[in-house]
């Protein structure tokens, strides 16, 4: 792997850019691997990293039946943040957030990640209360996150309307400065590069379409649209389609998957310096480098696969978001477009052994899983090297649904994640 | 937006005047404090997430506010057909692919 750096720039400036080489190799497929990664998206690139380079197996494949990076990585609006409310969620989203610091000098490549600060506002005396009690609980936890008149989120964030003739006032904000953005498509390739480099193969446009088990119920491996591969461990990171992999091992999950929607205006100069989420009207918005505001809507109520959803979805995020930014009713919307997220019942994920032995599932993220692409990798690639949960994912069992120790950001977090 | 028949109202309605209500055909048992972990597991957190043909409940919230059931493709959002709370499950379903 070439560095890049500010002199490989120059030196191919200097003979018209044609010494570049392939960020990852695509190898064909082996007949048998240490450990296979199931889902080319952000999280399992990130796994078979970490694999590589704290735990010293490059022996894997990362299968993907599209293209890398091509699912919720590729679809979702980028925003970084960790001030959930319980213990267990500030341990694990906080683990990703401090990786993020420093990623783009880990991976030798721009991440892009912007701690330009998310602001999450309150509307009513309810959400006064449910965000106050997330700031204490945050900095119990050591976690910044502060609270803001509606005055000071008007300073932090100019374009907010916080007048008190609005449909929906601003009564405050809770404000983590060290949340932001980062470049979606750029945080799968980094680490695609990094893991390839190390040896990891990554196959695109090999679907997996069964799982193996020997007579004693353990994993041999899993059945592809290129033949069989082997393997003693398989890690599924499928996003919406982790239910289906899994019930391909016998293992049903307390899993639903639905549509998210998110959608992009035409880009315009500076004008949104930080992230805004709202909860109670139900809209995030942030501005991409390249101008456009970046959106996102709700979840549709159904179970799909579609990978599309009700356009009335995407009306009622604009109808909020008109309310708090009046300034952009005349904005132009230029694509829209949907993923599907898998919804645990708590809305906390799933990064845990399962009862079938060499099979591990990272997966339940729902709507938020981009922000904790760094850490939910490290802490499950240690899961499948060691046969053992790291202490942070340790509470995140599918078992915790039988015991009842559910980790509930349901509550906690309303539905913006 | 989705068009949803409501087979008590016997028309076709707008999805807005309806709430989708998970998945259907899963009883509830009688005896659900002496349920084991297990079995309550399953009845309460365990989904089908079926790709392909679904079994949902659905409520006509702003009709005639009533539950019912309906058949549906999870690729293609596209209605099989709906029919009334207390019916089988179907095992016939028009159009499902053999």
């Amino acid at each position: 792997m070439k560095k890049y750096s500010v002199f490989a720039i120059a030196r191919e400036a200097m003979r018209g850019h044609r010494g570049w080489e392939e960020q990852w190799s695509s190898p064909e497929p082996k007949k048998e691997y240490d450990v296979i990664i199931v889902g080319a998206g952000g999280h399992g690139l990130a796994t078979a990293y970490y694999l590589a380079t704290v735990h010293g197996i490059t022996n894997v494949a990362v299968l993907e039946k599209g293209w890398l990076g091509g699912g919720n990585t590729g679809r979702n609006t980028t925003i970084i943040r960790s001030n959930y409310l319980y213990d267990e969620s500030a341990g694990i989203y906080d683990h990703a957030l401090k990786l993020w610091d420093g990623l783009s000098q880990e991976l030798n490549y721009n991440v892009m990640y912007s701690p330009r600060g998310v602001m999450m506002l309150a509307h009513n005396i309810h959400d006064i209360q449910v965000l106050k009690r997330h700031v204490h609980a945050n900095r119990l936890n050591g976690i910044d996150n502060e609270w803001l008149t509606p005055e000071q989120a008007k300073e932090f964030c100019p374009p907010l309307n916080i007048s008190r003739d609005a449909r929906y006032p601003v009564m405050g904000a809770a404000l983590q400065r060290r949340g932001g953005t980062a470049r979606h498509d750029a945080v799968a390739w980094g680490y695609a590069r990094g893991a390839s480099a190390r040896g990891v193969h990554i196959i695109q446009n090999c679907e997996v379409t069964g799982v193996k088990r020997a007579p004693n119920g353990a994993v041999t491996g899993v059945e592809t649209t290129r033949g069989f591969i082997g393997a003693r461990k398989v890690g599924v990171v499928a996003a919406g389609h982790s239910s289906v992999i899994m019930n391909m091992a016998g293992v049903r999950m307390p899993l639903e998957s639905y549509p998210l929607q998110a959608l992009v205006s035409e880009p315009v100069k500076p004008v949104v310096p930080c992230v805004v989420m709202s909860n109670t009207v139900h809209a995030y918005i942030s501005q991409s480098d390249k101008g456009e505001l970046v959106i996102g809507a709700g979840t549709d109520q159904y179970v799909s696969y579609s990978q599309t959803g009700g356009l009335h979805i995407l009306q009622h995020t604009l109808d909020a978001i008109c309310e708090m930014f009046p300034i952009f009713t005349r904005m132009k919307m230029l694509r829209s477009w949907g993923g599907i997220v898998d919804v645990t019942p708590d809305r906390s994920p799933i990064l845990a052994k399962t009862p079938v032995p060499g099979l591990y599932v990272n997966c339940g993220w729902g709507t938020g899983g981009f922000k904790a692409t760094p850490g939910s990798g490290h802490v499950f690639a240690h899961t499948i090297a060691r046969d053992e949960p790291h202490p942070i994912n340790a509470p995140f069992t599918i078992e915790r649904f039988r015991t009842g120790r559910l980790i509930d950001e349901a509550a906690a977090a309303a539905v913006a994640h | 937006m989705l068009l949803i028949r409501c087979p008590y109202c016997e028309e076709e309605r707008p999805e807005l005047e309806f709430r989708n209500a998970g998945e259907a055909h899963i009883v509830r048992s009688p005896n659900i404090a002496g349920e084991s972990d297990d079995d309550f597991e399953k009845f309460f957190f365990i989904r089908s997430n079926p790709k392909g043909i679904i079994y949902e409940r659905w409520r006509h919230m702003h009709g005639c506010a009533r539950f019912f059931n309906a058949v549906r493709d999870t690729v293609s959002d596209r209605f099989l057909m709906t029919y009334k709370a207390g019916e089988p499950k179907p095992t016939k379903l028009p159009g499902a692919a053999k």
